[in-house]
């Protein structure tokens, strides 16, 4: 099948459905087989200088099986949807069976009887939108930008993206399930200066459809962000308060989650192992996983083994309620899954993983919470999660720029400083949570946030 | 199997140069076909068990059509020429206005491979792959009762590629990569702590014939137990000792993307406008070379079809040259450096490292520790990330170590360290003579692709380092 007569059939899973349910039924005694199909399309503008520099139609499919017989998993994929290459893959993942160690906990999901959220994740406009208009989308954001302000003396990226997916499950234990999605994003990169300085910034606005998108907001957030940090310097180093912009918060929220996979506390990888009924966090952190709330980015019906998503409360009050599991993770920690369980397209397995973090909100906005800390370091962004966090130790060390608090306010720009602490102390030390909920692409919404007792280090 | 596989042609030459001219039918100035047929194995054990084992195969087409400023790309999976001229068509509806018939005269050429591969992944039985996790697992446990979970991985691909284009370039190249890693858990009075270590060449199997999985292991598992007794890093600048192949990604970023082309073009680099001049200590002289035997950032054709090359980018502290693809090369009047890489056919390609490192200078490692009164010696770094435009790049430690008088004393817990490009690589102030390279995976705009990095023993007389204790 070609590419083309993919993109034409995005928008009506049912045929994904009928491939996947076919493959499914060829379980045989004593084996379970799960068959996940997924097809997309997106599109991709790179707008530079008042032209267009990329524009890139991409479209992709492919299917993913999964074996389980006589306790041992085996899984192949292949990058397309021919009915020789799912043969040829369903062979593969039956073989690679037989190499796995036995696990009395392996199984796929069975129906559980919870019903998906009614949940309207696709925008049919996006279909409909020319690539004329995409173009144009990305040649307005630059022009934006440019013109926003005199300070500003590059765009490096100003770019368009729109993403339409959809994959369906099926198992020889009884689940069949489709998910579909849209997604349309604008995001922009702005250099601004004055003398030899230059500094950086990156604005964007994402939602379901061109409807959602604000080019204005996605502009003037990139211009702010570099303007504001233009004769940045580096910082004393010391002890202070930090507040995090919403990205920062949901950046953090996301390093937490791999801490909550049911799967990384089986296997003692996690700073919550048996902790469960424990104050892990003050008393103002109320944390859920709620892929039922519309509103997420990470919103969806069904997980990757095909459950009716649902919401789940990991942190109540600072109280540790509970941990995000997949099939085999949950019976091996001797629970049900609590249908969360994600994966990263057709060619990996899922497992535990949080998809639509929110935490409670609290009563103040930002310049609020800024008035109260009064003397402090408001973080702009952060660099380096990958390197200098890590979610089993807990230890927490991060590149961070932003604008020091002073008198309850904004003040200098600071760069090339880090932000340390542990991830145990942080969650203890919160002292503000913003009311400023901003759902962000990713698994975690943002807000503001003020943790004390960080460690900011520069000269 | 694995002779006739790299001898066949992915897409005919005559179907290729059809594809070619349709693409150009609107008037193009450059078009190019990029075919990729990607098999992969991997295995994974963690928790005493094997898990999985994962095999898997992805291959398409990708069509890059340029007009002016302008590049158009489109890809598909189906590889027959029905398939691919539709996505010729996709990719030069960038060319709206345009018209013309060129016909492209194609001259195909195998590129010879910058090393041996003498066992080919395929023909391994699986098995044998699997052993080699349950060694690592026994060995990684034996190093000590504190460690409590090990997760061990192995993996292989063969990636062929076919590039042709519009200048008459027909060059297939066939890649085969091997990788094992480990990380462990160990857990002590302070909590628990981590260890990683990985092995990863382009070579096939015969990897193992070098690499030994408890070696392996065991340093993972060492690096996790050493921690258990760490105290938290200091704050505030102090000077850095990077032992030898601990982290060349230093180099990656305090400079190696700052010098790729695109960004040069975009004024988004602090290294625009400096060739000639003086960027770094004049005890650095760093090179881009993708032609390495068995590294991990190493092929015969870059991802555009131009032969990988050895690129003297800062010599004795001058900088020479930026790293270049073929579009801005092009653009540019000048040839590609070879550093045109994609992760897939489904990407773009763009100016990307491929084995970027410092080469050798001549002080002993242990006497520059010995001249060393304070500090902290980095025994291995993990990743880092690095803003271009600004020049402000972090990388993390994962095992680190205290300087006092000339020794190494308490081990450190792990901390992103944080620094100027252009400011740290003047304040390198002794480079040794023991030259070591270790493998990384190098992101950018949404694309991963093997890198290798390396360095000899080094001093830094001054980094942020972001730990929690005071001073």
């Amino acid at each position: 099948m070609t590419d083309t007569q993919t993109a034409d059939k995005v928008g009506s899973v049912d045929d994904l459905l009928v491939l996947v349910r076919r493959v499914a039924d060829q379980a045989r005694p004593g084996e379970e087989l799960e068959v996940y199909a997924s097809r997309g399309v997106e599109t991709d503008v790179r707008a530079y200088d008042g032209e267009i520099e990329q524009l890139s139609s991409a479209s992709s499919a492919g299917v993913g099986i999964r074996v389980v017989s006589s306790l041992r998993q085996g899984f192949a994929y292949a990058g397309t949807l021919d009915e020789a290459a799912i043969t040829e893959t369903l062979a593969e993942a039956r073989d690679n069976a037989t190499f796995a160690t036995p696990d009395e906990h392996l199984g796929l999901a069975r129906p559980d009887n919870v019903a998906p959220a009614a949940l309207d994740l696709w925008d049919e406009a996006l279909g409909s939108l020319p690539t004329s208009a995409k173009v144009e989308m990305a040649l307005d954001l630059e022009r934006r930008v440019r013109g926003g302000d005199p300070r500003v003396r590059q765009v490096d990226a100003a770019d368009y993206g729109d993403v339409a997916a959809e994959a369906a499950i099926a198992t020889s234990t009884g689940i069949t399930a489709t998910a579909r999605r849209t997604i349309c994003s604008l995001s922009v990169s702005a250099i601004a200066g004055e003398g030899t300085d230059s500094q950086t910034g990156v604005g964007f606005s994402a939602g379901r459809g061109p409807g959602d998108i604000d080019a204005e907001r996605a502009a003037t957030d990139a211009i702010e962000r570099a303007t504001r940090m233009i004769g940045a310097t580096k910082v004393k180093s010391g002890r202070c308060v930090v507040v995090l912009d919403s990205r920062v918060t949901s950046t953090l929220l996301s390093v937490i989650s791999s801490a909550l996979s049911g799967e990384a506390v089986t296997k003692g990888r996690s700073i919550f192992a048996g902790r469960v009924g424990e104050e892990v966090a003050c008393p103002l952190v109320t944390l859920v996983d709620d892929p039922t709330d519309a509103r997420a980015f990470g919103a969806s019906t069904h997980d990757a083994e095909g459950l009716a998503c649902r919401r789940n409360a990991l942190v109540d009050a600072g109280v540790l309620r509970g941990f995000v599991f997949d099939t085999t993770a949950a019976r091996r920690a001797g629970t049900v899954s609590t249908a969360s369980a994600v994966r990263g397209g057709y060619a990996t397995t899922p497992v535990a993983g949080c998809r639509a973090l929110l935490l409670s909100p609290g009563s103040l906005d930002a310049d609020e919470i800024l008035a109260q800390v009064g003397e402090g370091f408001f973080v702009q962004s952060v660099t380096g999660v990958h390197s200098g966090v890590n979610p089993v130790s807990g230890d927490f060390s991060v590149g961070a720029e932003g604008l020091m608090i002073r008198g309850g306010v904004l003040a200098e720009p600071v760069r090339e400083g880090t932000i340390a602490s542990t991830l145990q102390r942080m969650l203890h030390e919160i002292v503000y949570v913003g009311r400023d909920v901003e759902w962000l692409p990713g698994l975690a919404a943002g807000q503001t946030l003020a943790v004390d007792g960080m460690v900011l280090s520069g000269a | 199997m694995s002779d006739a596989a790299s001898g066949s042609a992915l897409v005919e030459s005559a179907v290729v140069g059809r594809v070619l001219d349709a693409a150009l039918g609107r008037g193009a100035e450059f078009a190019e076909v990029f075919v990729e047929d990607r098999r992969g194995t991997s295995a994974s054990l963690d928790d005493g068990r094997v898990e999985e084992l994962s095999s898997g195969r992805d291959r398409g087409a990708g069509v890059r059509v340029v007009v002016g400023e302008t590049t158009g790309y489109a890809h598909t999976a189906d590889l027959s020429e029905a398939g691919l001229l539709v996505a010729a068509e996709a990719a030069s509806a960038v060319a709206r206005d345009g018209t013309g018939t060129r016909t492209v005269a194609l001259s195909p050429s195998v590129a010879p491979r910058p090393y041996d591969v003498t066992i080919f992944p395929e023909d391994v039985e699986k098995a044998r792959k699997i052993e080699l996790l349950e060694r690592a697992d026994d060995a990684a446990r034996s190093a000590g009762s504190a460690v409590t979970q090990v997760s061990a991985g192995y993996g292989d691909s063969r990636r062929r590629i076919l590039v042709a284009n519009s200048d008459g370039v027909f060059v297939t190249d066939d890649q085969v990569r091997s990788r094992f890693a480990v990380s462990c858990v160990a857990v002590g009075d302070t909590g628990m702590q981590t260890g990683f270590e990985s092995a990863a060449f382009t070579v096939g199997f015969e990897l193992f014939d070098t690499v030994d999985v408890e070696e392996v292991a065991s340093a993972a598992a060492r690096r996790a137990l050493a921690k258990l007794s760490a105290r938290p890093a200091p704050s505030g600048e102090v000077p850095i000792v990077l032992a030898s192949g601990s982290g060349g990604i230093l180099f990656h970023e305090a400079c190696g993307h700052g010098l790729e082309a695109d960004h040069i073009a975009k004024d988004a680099s602090v290294y625009v406008g400096q060739v000639g001049s003086l960027v770094a200590s004049p005890l650095v002289t760093l090179v881009d070379d993708g032609t390495i035997g068995r590294e991990w950032g190493t092929f015969a054709v870059d991802d555009e079809g131009h032969e990988a090359r050895r690129n003297v980018l800062i010599e004795d502290g001058v900088l020479t040259d930026y790293m270049w693809d073929y579009l801005r090369a092009r653009q540019e009047g000048r040839h590609s450096s070879g550093n045109g890489r994609r992760q897939s056919y489904r990407d773009l390609p763009m100016v990307r490292m491929t084995n970027t490192f410092l080469v050798d200078g001549d002080a002993d490692p242990e006497e520059l520790l010995a001249q060393t009164p304070t500090g902290v010696y980095v025994a291995k770094l993990g990743g880092g990330q690095v803003n271009t435009t600004t020049g402000d790049f972090v990388f993390g430690t994962v095992e680190a170590y205290l300087i006092e008088n000339g020794r190494l004393t308490e081990p450190l817990r792990d901390a992103n360290l944080i620094g100027n490009g252009p400011e740290v690589l003047r304040r390198i102030d002794a480079v040794a003579n023991d030259f070591a390279t270790s493998p990384g995976t190098c992101g950018k705009d949404g694309q991963s692709v093997p890198v290798g990095t390396g360095q000899p023993t080094l001093r830094i007389t001054g980094v942020t380092i972001g730990g929690t204790a005071g001073d």
